[in-house]
């Protein structure tokens, strides 16, 4: 595991400048410690508890409040797949199991290798786009069991797979790097909205339905 | 037939449009110097006269609540933005700011400017990185063109705005959670009153408005009172970032004005996939709002007709099952869902959720049992009203709303496993994307 | 509860009228529901809801109905407003029903442990599962289990399986002590109470949350599995620990003290109490004398009450006048009020003084002017209401832990500001957001004077010239010439309260009771006649009889049995022929070596003391005696409130220190008085407070802080709340939540001593050394801090103490 260092002490400081109140900065900076650490650690709780001035019990209350802060070793991806209902219902149930039985790992458990860590996650805002699966939080949308551990595999093999709706997959310790300095480069992956996000779009082009115009008063 | 009305989608499919020089390209920012030219006041006054109702489910009236935040008393107000859209069936927010972030980012500055906040905070939940990183990007790219920072435009308005990153909680859309969360705490709600418009962030005046609602704002300042009010209903005026998913054909962003109903949207996705091709139930905005059923598919998808019928608009993003459905499985999935959720805090939430999802998991395998069944509706009745939040409220929603039509299924499920009745592989529908 | 006495204005409050179950009451404006309901009699079933908190509105037992409100509403968080119609479980069927909801709800993950939980038997939840649970369970599923329990501390044990989330503990810790150490972790069904990774919840609060958990989640190490509640036998108590004041509980089964707990005095320690007050008790059990002693061929041996008496009486009456009196500052008061009556009378002296720490003629004459037999105030109600609280020489959490909350409570509710004179930015200080002025030990007087006439006191200065502002000072200011008078001077400056903090609980009832060379009773000066004829009205005696010279105080006293060995002729001051000595420790005064010498070298010596000591193994006769738990008594604390109180322990046959010195003086065939307490008390509640003419205020020029040397350094130091105070003894898991000890100094002191990088420091005198972690922190630069009396760091066993100098060097010597 890679040690905290002056250097992650530096970058939490430059987080605690974007916010009046330093303690708002614990999520940010816990995301950062992850992406250090692929955990959250005794080590990164005490250095948070530091820069924030808080105690080592009030970080905890926050690192384990939430569940993207994982208390051991992600690995190197992070293999998330929808299982709310909506999901689950229209296939994700049989993705989780295909993927499950791939990586010979359950909920919230890694493969034997602990390279991939498996976690039923709740509705990723991409219905349209049911089943989902995500990679490093990347999405993966409109998922087959058989395209989810064909995604798996390749990942295993070291190839490149690129999110559906953004950037080549990296791994789960650089989207925890990017949740705490967003700003990454890699906003113009993924493109212009996709034809699910563009159903409606299309479908009115094709009718010739749109909105009207603004009236020369409110104008 | 209603036809949609493509207004925050318009120029989606425009490859550049989420940048700011795509935006720009497209009437964007124009509503921006309008707004600077104007009397904050008059901006308040201006939504308040459009009707404008908060797209993140409560459909509460945009105008008022800004309204609500005192002037000139000397604090320092904020404008938090609700993108921490996790409602299962709620899928529109993530869209808008992946295709739209820079219409956002202007409703952002025109309704700072507004409320007279300085600071903006964009709450984007963690598991959307994409999300996250166009909001990031547009931001960026707003203040070196100058439409965030210092003197915006030679307004003399400063405005800062901060793209912060939850980590997984989907209590946090409850807008006092989300204050708690952001102030870097446990996003357990808090007691109300005092209300954020005057004890919201850091105890201060803040208003905490949904994404879809702030993007409406630049068409509302471009294009004025009336225009807006041409779409909708007199209570539900305007048009809606409708996303639709589940068993249509076409499944995805629909724009149309208040109003139009699920039998006109169902058109427009292509109609019901699978099954014996009719909608066994639907509901109009996310889990936590009562299922609907066929019968209701020419109700009106408005905030009052949706009331009229036992349900909510709530975030507007129809869910729509076929007829291979089973009422108990997904019931029982939602069930875990807010047992997951619950932040903890409230008994009726915390213990009723744990204690219903025990008792449904057993009707999932054929093991419930005619008492049971009262019991469900006891405990959800026992949450209902005595929760600390709606979280508990919308716990409690699904059963009594599956029960309302379909009560043989849980009748059914005290001698058969659900499985058996309702084969899980006979709802999937899985759609083969091109490979990129 | 009652009222304090100065509380003579009312305030108008806007009134509301509301109807409670059918009944019209007239209410304050913005009270609570659940308070409305209280006042009308009407019990609303809580368990997050607690006074003292803010309100959280977690557990919704409180549900009521409101008029118009179509879901019920938690009676812990409205407030009533005009013309409410509020319906409790008891008119109310949506009311009831909501209990009996939430109360399912709290029962079903709650184990079934009853019989052998502590908090069986006195328990909220078992008391309102059995008025409003259902008779029968209806949850079939598997119930939600902890491996259980584990320590948050080394005192406090967490049963998570019984905890109801209601976050009294986490909410205590957080907004009453200002310890977030204690938080819930996970959340939903799996939230639960925890602590820090390797961060113990070690609050000197911390046993508060015990009592508060309305479930049997939090225990001690000391009483778990101790004792049934229906088993003890309960006494309202007052604390010996320390000046603040606490009224406690102690239940004693079998005539053991099993544990002891805050009792709630709204004036002084509201709900809560300290951990050495709660947990340090043990100390009453061992090492005890259990019968007098004479010395016999140099050799202590038992003997008879008769004859240790006689014994004692003869060797006090061959010294009258050439007699001394040393009585330590835990007495009770009246035990503090028979020796200076004894003094007077028995042995013909002035010569008695409670001060067995630093001290001198300036606070003698301070506390005499300022503070002896005067009535009540500054009070803790002043604290709470004062727009400014100036601390100089006191670290409240440390010395006086229930001035600590009462501050932090007023800083929260309405902004209080604390501004504090002390080498130490300490942690309280940041707790109560105070500002610290850095100052040297040994400038405080410098300090003082700096705000009366000082170019950057004005601030301070209008500050204390608001009506209600207070200064609080320690009494090691007794060790730094001039500030006790520069304290005066601000008060009168100023007109700000200004409240003598003493360490310990018999302090300022000793120095009312007249236990001072140069004090009788009430304040009354021994040099004033009419004072004496008043004394002595009360005592029977002709006025005369009472001795009119000032006496010697407690180092005069052991300076005078020194020199008397090497004195040829005794001219003008007596020598010391006998010494009575009280219960005090011997190495706890400044000058504990020549104490030893002292008591060594004078011919007679009488110990009245509870455990075998220093004083004892030296005494020719030694009575025992009863300690605060055995019997009845009073202290007063710093506020000058008489804290009154029965013995806990019943069945004891102990005596206190009043009832043998009435013995004593009996066979001495001098007028005493029976010397029971009840009488005792009488006559001094007759003769203080007073309102006689004292003494003038002193005026003793301020004077600078010596400049160390090279690789010297000024001592700061005072005790730590939990230390190896003689009263703590026995208890290892209150010892296991002690601060560390360490020497603290800043970064640019550590830099000139050359011991930056040291892991250890070693402080030496002339007399010895300690070697301690060094520490970097906010300390005055040139002065190191460190634990007065802590393991491993006893300073005054090598003659140091506050404002000493000592040298400093890097790594263990």
């Amino acid at each position: 595991m890679n040690p905290l260092t002056e250097q992650t002490r530096a970058s939490m400081a430059e987080i605690i400048h974007r916010y009046p109140h330093k303690r708002s900065a614990i999520m940010p900076i816990l995301h950062l410690a992850q992406s250090v650490q692929d955990e959250i650690t005794p080590e990164g709780i005490a250095m948070v508890a530091e820069v924030l001035d808080l105690t080592t019990a009030e970080v905890n209350a926050v690192a384990t409040f939430y569940t993207m802060y994982k208390r051991s070793p992600v690995g190197k991806h992070h293999i998330g797949i929808c299982t709310n209902t909506l999901c689950a219902l229209l296939g994700g149930d049989a993705v989780y199991d295909a993927v499950s039985e791939r990586l010979g790992a359950g909920h919230n458990q890694t493969d034997v290798d602990g390279t991939f860590w498996l976690e039923r996650i709740e509705c990723q805002a991409a219905c349209t786009h049911a089943p989902v699966m995500t990679v490093d939080w990347e999405f993966m949308d409109c998922q087959t069991p058989a395209s989810a551990v064909e995604v798996i595999d390749r990942l295993a093999r070291g190839e490149m797979v690129v999110s559906t709706r953004g950037p080549a997959i990296r791994d789960f310790q650089a989207t925890e790097h990017t949740l705490a300095f967003p700003d990454d480069g890699l906003a113009g992956e993924g493109g212009e909205a996709d034809a699910i996000m563009l159903a409606g779009l299309t479908v009115a082009n094709q009718r010739g339905m749109s909105a009207p115009p603004a009236t020369a008063q409110g104008a | 037939m209603t036809p949609l009305t493509p207004v925050i989608t318009a120029h989606w499919d425009v490859p550049d449009y989420f940048t700011l020089e795509g935006y720009k390209r497209h009437d964007g920012y124009r509503a921006l110097p309008k707004a600077l030219a104007m009397d904050p006041d008059s901006i308040i006054a201006q939504v308040k006269d459009t009707g404008l109702r908060g797209r993140g489910g409560a459909g509460f009236p945009t105008g008022l609540k800004w309204s609500f935040v005192p002037q000139n008393d000397g604090k320092p107000h904020y404008l938090v933005v609700n993108a921490d859209e996790s409602e299962p069936g709620a899928c529109k927010d993530v869209p808008i700011m992946m295709a739209n972030p820079h219409a956002l980012l202007e409703g952002v500055i025109i309704s700072s400017y507004a409320i007279r906040a300085h600071h903006t905070f964009i709450y984007i939940r963690g598991e959307v990185p994409q999300a996250i990183r166009r909001v990031a990007s547009a931001v960026r790219e707003a203040e070196q063109a100058g439409l965030i920072g210092d003197n915006i435009q030679g307004s003399g308005y400063n405005l800062r705005v901060t793209v912060h990153s939850g980590a997984g909680a989907y209590i946090c859309g409850e807008e006092t959670a989300l204050l708690d969360s952001l102030e870097g705490r446990r996003g357990q709600p808090r007691l109300k009153p005092p209300f954020p418009a005057t004890h919201g962030l850091y105890a201060d005046p803040t208003v905490v408005n949904n994404v879809e609602t702030i993007a409406n704002i630049p068409w509302i300042v471009n294009n004025g009172v009336e225009w807006f009010r041409q779409f909708g209903t007199e209570k539900s005026p305007g048009f809606k970032v409708f996303a639709v998913s589940g068993h249509v054909n076409r499944p995805g962003i629909y724009e149309a004005p208040l109003g139009i109903t699920m039998r006109e949207l169902l058109d427009y996705a292509g109609g019901v996939r699978g099954g014996d091709g009719t909608v066994k139930f639907w509901i109009p905005g996310g889990s936590s709002v009562p299922m609907l059923t066929a019968d209701h598919l020419d109700t009106p998808l408005t905030y009052e007709a949706m009331a009229e019928a036992g349900t909510m608009l709530g975030t507007g993003t129809p869910m729509v099952f076929n007829s291979t459905i089973s009422v108990v499985k997904a019931v029982t999935r939602w069930l875990e869902f807010y047992k997951h959720e619950s932040c903890g805090k409230c008994t009726p939430c915390r213990e009723g959720t744990y204690w219903i999802t025990g008792v449904l998991d057993r009707f999932e395998h054929g093991a419930g049992t005619d008492p049971d069944m009262k019991l469900l509706e006891d405990l959800c009745a026992n949450i209902t009203g005595r929760s600390f939040c709606a979280l508990g409220d919308a716990a409690a929603t699904p059963y009594p709303a599956a029960m309302k039509y379909f009560r043989d299924e849980f009748e059914a499920a005290t001698h058969t496993p659900v499985d058996e009745t309702y084969p899980s592989a006979a709802s999937y529908l899985f759609t083969e994307l091109a490979p990129r | 509860m009652t009222l304090a006495p100065h509380q003579t204005s009312v305030q108008p409050v806007d009134t509301v009228t509301v109807s409670v179950d059918g009944i019209e009451v007239r209410v304050p404006k913005g009270m609570l529901i659940i308070r409305v309901a209280e006042l009308m009699g009407i019990e609303i079933p809580r368990f997050c809801d607690h006074p003292l908190l803010d309100p959280v509105a977690a557990c919704r037992m409180c549900l009521i109905e409101i008029d118009g409100q179509g879901q019920p509403q938690p009676a812990c968080a409205q407030t009533v407003t005009d013309g409410m119609v509020i319906k409790t479980q008891r008119t109310s069927e949506l009311a009831k029903e909501a209990q009996e909801g939430v109360m399912e709800f709290l029962l079903l993950n709650h184990p079934l442990d009853c019989p052998v939980c502590d908090k069986g038997g006195e328990c909220p939840l078992q008391n309102q599962a059995m008025t409003v649970g259902r008779p029968e369970a209806r949850f079939d599923e598997k119930r939600r289990t902890f491996p259980k329990p584990i320590n948050v501390s080394a005192q406090i044990l967490l049963d998570r399986e019984r905890c109801v989330s209601c976050a009294r503990c986490t909410r205590f810790a957080d907004q009453i002590a200002g310890d977030p150490m204690l938080e819930l972790l996970e959340r939903g069904a799996q939230q639960q109470v925890g602590i820090g990774p390797d961060a113990p919840f070690d609050s000197y609060y911390s046993g508060n949350t015990i009592q508060i958990c309305p479930v049997g989640a939090l225990t001690s190490s000391l009483y778990r599995f101790r004792s049934r509640p229906f088993d003890l036998v309960s006494t309202p108590t007052a604390c010996e620990h320390c000046a603040s004041g606490c009224a406690l509980r102690t239940d004693v089964r079998r005539g053991v003290i099993t544990r002891r707990l805050a009792w709630d005095d709204p004036e002084v320690n509201e709900d809560w109490n300290c951990d050495k007050g709660r947990f340090a008790f043990l100390y009453t059990a061992d090492g005890r004398v259990e019968t007098p002693l004479v010395r016999e061929d140099g050799r202590l041996r038992v003997a008879s009450w008769p004859e240790a008496l006689d014994t004692a009486a003869h060797g006090l009456a061959a010294a009258r006048g050439r007699a001394g009196v040393l009585t330590g500052g835990r007495l009770t008061r009246e035990d503090a009020y028979a020796y200076a009556k004894f003094a007077r009378l028995a042995l013909g002296t002035n010569d008695i003084d409670f001060r067995n720490r630093v001290s001198g003629d300036e606070e003698a004459q301070f506390l005499a002017s300022m503070v002896a037999g005067r009535r009540l105030g500054p009070t803790y109600s002043d604290l709470d209401h004062a727009p400014l609280v100036l601390l100089a020489g006191l670290e409240t959490e440390d010395e006086s832990p229930i001035i600590f909350l009462r501050l932090r409570k007023a800083v929260r509710s309405h902004g209080l500001r604390v501004q504090a004179i002390s080498a130490v930015r300490t942690r309280s200080l940041d707790k109560l957001q105070a500002s610290w002025w850095a100052c040297q030990p040994g400038n405080e007087a410098w300090a003082l004077r700096q705000i009366i006439d000082g170019p950057q006191g004005a601030d301070a200065l209008a500050g204390l010239r608001q009506p209600g502002a207070v200064i609080l000072i320690g009494e090691r200011l007794a060790g730094v010439p001039g500030a006790l008078s520069a304290a005066a001077a601000l008060a009168d400056a100023t007109g700000a309260k200004l409240g003598w903090v003493p360490r310990r609980a018999g302090e300022r009832g000793a120095l009312d009771a007249g236990a001072l060379p140069g004090l009788l009773p009430g304040g009354r000066q021994v040099t004033d006649e009419g004072a004496r004829a008043q004394v002595a009205a009360v005592w029977g005696v002709r006025s005369d009889v009472l001795p009119s010279r000032i006496g010697r105080s407690s180092s005069q006293v052991i300076a005078a049995i020194r020199s008397d060995a090497a004195r040829a002729d005794a001219d003008s001051e007596p020598a010391v022929q006998a010494l009575l000595v009280a219960g005090l420790d011997v190495e706890d005064s400044p000058e504990a070596g020549a104490f030893r010498q002292a008591l060594d070298e004078v011919p007679f010596l009488v110990a009245v003391s509870t455990h075998h000591n220093e004083v004892t193994e030296r005494a020719d006769v030694v009575f025992p005696s009863a300690v605060v738990a055995e019997k009845a008594g009073g202290f007063t604390d710093w506020e000058g409130r008489v804290r009154s109180f029965g013995p806990a322990i019943r069945e004891s046959s102990s005596v206190a220190d009043g009832r043998i010195l009435a013995m004593v003086a009996d066979v001495m065939e001098v007028p005493f008085g029976t010397g029971d307490v009840a009488s005792l008390r009488a006559e001094l509640d007759s003769l203080t407070p007073s309102t006689v003419t004292r003494a003038a205020a002193p005026q003793v020029a301020s004077s600078a802080a010596p400049t160390p040397e090279s690789g010297y350094a000024l001592l700061a130091t005072w005790r730590l709340l939990l230390d190896r105070g003689r009263l703590q003894e026995g208890e290892p898991h209150l010892a296991a939540t002690a601060r560390p000890t360490e020497a603290v100094m800043s970064r640019a002191t550590a830099n000139s001593l050359g011991v930056a990088n040291a892991a250890t420091v070693t402080l030496s005198t002339a007399r010895g050394s300690v070697t301690l972690p060094l520490a970097i922190g906010d300390v005055a630069d040139g002065a190191v801090w460190a634990p007065l009396n802590s393991e491993g760091c006893a300073l005054l066993g090598i003659g140091a103490t506050y404002g000493s100098v000592v040298r400093v060097t890097g790594g263990a010597r």
